[in-house]
């Protein structure tokens, strides 16, 4: 526990990318199975103790110091399990060594509520300040130390000098401690046997297409849908559905998991049905729509009726125990047309083809195109290999009009009148460089409208949960959410660091789903100019 | 025949003693002041006349060009004022020439702490306990959860640091009156011997700090040398330029602050802090409530910090306490 307790706090007072990498890395080569699984567990949010929350927390404190105490120390922290690990009164007498992380991690484990008070006091009495402070971080989850859960695995990828795309695929196939992970990638295993596995297979992405015209002789056009891009995995009777950032969403959908009964592993577009919102008879509602069912853990039976979800889809990546990833995409696309008659209509359909007689012809499609459940065009090299990642020259997305970039949220600031007790403007930034080469957020642009009063919310939550710094009514905070922002036209600017300005801000939609290191890059905003 | 204690009046811009006319520590001009201690938030300048120990007069001197009209008093020295109070300067231990001041009148006893701590500090003699009836004390890290380490721990952290990164150096934010040269001679007392760069806000006092028989080592300037002179080395600044341009002519610091703040993780991220040394001149929670209880003051009166605190904890053990609520005291760098 103390060389994890080490590796939080060096974490926490770390703010470069690479440092934090080798941090990790070191901590995964030194440290024996199985703690160092564990640990990456709580580094990917992969553990929840159902017996430890922040409230067993507060009341075992206050059952130990004056509760006022208690109250004026977490106020001027910020922070329970912190402030919890200062003032838990050093035991009396001897006590144990301090557990390894795995014997931890079995003790909360095995609490339950009627015996978490009884239980947690005594792994607390063997560590020192730094490893309860770890102790209730691994227990409660939620780190906040500025570690996403992908970086965790380029970190473990650099330790081991394996391919981020395989920990990426094989993550999935196996549960904390994750031994067989390490005994591939530590003490080199042959790779993991994933065959009767339903793993998830990092997405291929597209770049922004920008100025770029393609010859449509060797780029497909179809339409990019405005839902969020799903992966369904059909294997050995078993069916997953995954978000782009590689987390299982299964139980929030789970009217598709029937649905595919066939092995196969589809990419697509996760939309919901309706005529609100502009969407058509039958077919898809606006992106709004969806939002109310994004982020649950269960589901209503009155959302099923009302918004049932359906997968709008792009493409195949294996079928029939085929892996298809290493075909051309004009191979890949008949496969799937030809899957269509195999999978029911009332939960997929295909994202259809849009023809035109060449590039300007497409430019006007997209310029006339109304409906709200469309977010422009992508265009797709007709011999592009399933590549995972955004390998240049593939696949472009044309987004449509308003111009929108996806920027990261930095500092919020408290609103005025009723918003008043709310963080509700927000200042984002966009990449300076490549993200995962150490690059830094600039802000690029203020916006307080764009989102729902139940959006505004749970917005104001992540940034009191996720506050790095105070300053007065200003909040900067740990950069963990994506907005895609709209706005009309950008120009040159000495307001912000970034050297530009846009014109209406809004927030088109908050991307809950999308990693801060896909946000867009200040050279994609700089190019929007048109003066 | 006055009321108990009507004699000595606290303000949120001092504490007045009115038999004598004169102020303790006040945050204005006034035409007498005594003064327990150099930092700003105690002393200032523009008084008619000052009463204080020698080591504060001469920062003071040095901060705000004060020659005339003052009074030096040695630790152990009682001065008497006019109105028949006499002040008898008490060591504190917070910062070279810090001072407790008792002052008794008509059978009364008050000791005004100014800020103290209870650890040992090769640059000024140990805090004393003296019984008194009122305590005058301050309240700077007065939550239970400032328990500040043993100072060996932190230079540890520092030196291990350094010796990890024998190319780079360590940027060390401190205060510049008290906390560098405190840093610099904890330094030399576990045996580094090297030279120690210094910003150029840090001189003066330092060589005031000699002056006065603290024994710094070798300190050069930054000024004076190239980047490659100060790789594996130590550099000490105060804390506003950790994180400003000057700090470009470094080779690639780590940046580090030496603060009792740093015990909270997210005041040393506020800060950019990478390396956090727990530090401080001011008692922690623990020093505090047993120094109370050494002192075993009839009353506490409690100048400026997390005075709700410490009041519960009076309330808890069932002693008197007061919160003055003195303004403009405390430091964020402390």
């Amino acid at each position: 526990m103390e060389a994890f307790a080490a590796l939080l706090d060096a974490l926490v007072y770390t703010r470069s990318r690479n440092e934090k990498l080798r941090l990790i890395a070191e901590y995964l080569r030194a440290t024996p199975d199985p703690d160092r699984g564990w640990a990456m567990a709580a580094l990917t949010d992969g553990l929840d103790f159902k017996a430890v929350k922040s409230s067993t927390i507060r009341n075992l404190l206050k059952e130990r110091v004056d509760p006022v105490l208690w109250t004026l120390s977490r106020d001027f922290v910020g922070d329970t399990a912190e402030t919890a690990s200062f003032l838990w009164p050093e035991p009396l007498g001897e006590t144990g060594p301090p557990p390894t992380v795995s014997e931890a991690v079995d003790a909360l484990s095995a609490m339950t509520r009627a015996n978490v008070a009884s239980e947690l006091p005594q792994l607390l009495d063997r560590l020192d300040s730094a490893g309860r402070y770890a102790l209730f971080k691994l227990a409660t989850g939620g780190l906040r130390i500025g570690v996403s859960s992908r970086l965790a695995k380029v970190a473990f990828a650099q330790a081991f000098d394996v391919s981020v795309d395989a920990v990426e695929e094989y993550w999935h196939a196996f549960g904390p401690p994750y031994l067989e992970l390490f005994a591939w990638a530590a003490d080199g295993d042959d790779a993991p046997d994933t065959a009767h596995i339903p793993l998830f297979k990092p997405f291929m992405l597209a770049h922004p297409l920008e100025e770029l015209h393609v010859d449509l002789a060797d780029y497909a056009a179809e339409w990019k849908w405005d839902g969020i891009r799903v992966q369904l995995v059909h294997v050995a009777g078993e069916t997953r559905l995954y978000s782009r950032s590689g987390d299982d969403i299964s139980a929030t959908f789970p009217e598709l998991l029937g649905a595919l009964q066939l092995p196969a592993v589809l990419d697509g577009e996760l939309l919901v049905r309706g005529t609100a919102q502009g969407g058509e008879t039958g077919g898809a509602a606006s992106f709004n729509a969806l939002q109310q069912r994004l982020g649950r853990k269960t589901v209503s039976k009155k959302m099923l009726t009302e918004s049932p979800a359906f997968v709008r889809l792009y493409d195949v990546l294996s079928v029939d125990g085929e892996d298809l990833r290493g075909r051309e995409w004009q191979h890949r696309r008949t496969q799937l047309e030809g899957l269509m008659p195999r999978l029911p209509d009332s939960h997929f359909d295909l994202s259809q083809l849009v023809e035109a007689r060449d590039f300007d012809h497409l430019a006007e499609i997209r310029e006339g195109t109304r409906d709200d459940a469309i977010e422009g065009l992508m265009l797709k090299r007709r011999d592009s290999l399933y590549v995972p990642g955004r390998k240049t020259g593939l696949w472009y997305k044309w987004k449509r009009d308003p111009l929108l970039v996806d920027c990261v949220l930095m500092y919020a600031q408290r609103g005025s009148g009723k918003r008043s007790s709310f963080y509700s403007d927000y200042t984002f930034g966009c990449w300076n460089g490549d993200p995962d080469a150490g690059a830094d957020l600039l802000p690029v642009g203020k916006a307080y409208s764009g989102f729902t009063d139940a959006e505004l919310k749970k917005l104001d939550k992540v940034v009191r949960q996720t506050t790095l710094n105070r300053f007065g009514p200003v909040r900067e905070v740990e950069r963990t959410l994506v907005f895609e922002v709209a706005f009309d036209s950008v120009h040159e600017s000495k307001r912000h660091k970034s050297g530009l300005a846009m014109r209406f801000p809004r927030i088109h939609r908050v991307r809950w789903d999308k990693p801060v290191h896909e946000a867009d890059r200040i050279e994609a905003l700089r190019k929007l100019i048109r003066d | 025949m006055s009321a108990p204690f009507s004699w000595i009046k606290p303000h949120p811009h001092g504490v007045y003693v009115e038999p004598a006319d004169c102020w303790i520590d006040p945050s204005r001009a006034v035409d007498k002041a005594l003064v327990t201690h150099g930092h700003a938030d105690h002393a200032r300048g523009g008084h008619g006349a000052t009463v204080a120990t020698p080591a504060t007069l001469a920062i003071m001197d040095l901060r705000y060009n004060i020659r005339e009209n003052i009074t030096p008093v040695e630790y152990g020295e009682t001065v008497r004022l006019t109105g028949g109070v006499d002040a008898t300067y008490i060591p504190a231990g917070h910062v070279l020439g810090s001072a407790q001041i008792l002052l008794e009148h008509a059978g009364e006893r008050v000791v005004i702490t100014g800020d103290y701590k209870r650890r040992a500090d090769p640059t000024c003699p140990p805090f004393e306990v003296t019984p008194c009836d009122i305590f005058i004390t301050e309240a700077t890290f007065g939550l239970p959860l400032f328990a500040h380490p043993p100072i060996e721990d932190e230079m540890a952290k520092l030196l291990d640091r350094l010796a990890a990164y024998p190319d780079r150096c360590v940027l060390v934010g401190a205060y510049a009156l008290g906390k560098a040269q405190r840093v610099i001679a904890e330094l030399r007392a576990v045996g580094h011997t090297q030279a120690i760069y210094l910003h150029g806000a840090m001189e003066k006092m330092c060589r005031l700090y000699e002056d006065f028989g603290v024994d710094l080592g070798e300190l050069r300037m930054v000024m004076d040398h190239d980047k490659d002179d100060m790789r594996g080395h130590i550099v000490i600044c105060p804390p506003s330029a950790l994180n400003d341009r000057w700090s470009r002519r470094l080779p690639d610091p780590i940046t580090a602050m030496a603060s009792g703040w740093m015990r909270v993780r997210g005041r040393a991220r506020q800060r950019n802090v990478e390396l956090p040394l727990v530090i401080s001149d001011h008692a922690d929670w623990f020093e505090l409530t047993r120094t109370i209880e050494e002192v075993n003051p009839h009353e506490t009166w409690i100048t400026h910090g997390r005075e709700e605190a410490l009041l519960r904890w009076h309330q808890l053990h069932q002693r008197r306490a007061r919160a003055l609520a003195m303004v403009g005291r405390e430091d964020e760098d402390d």
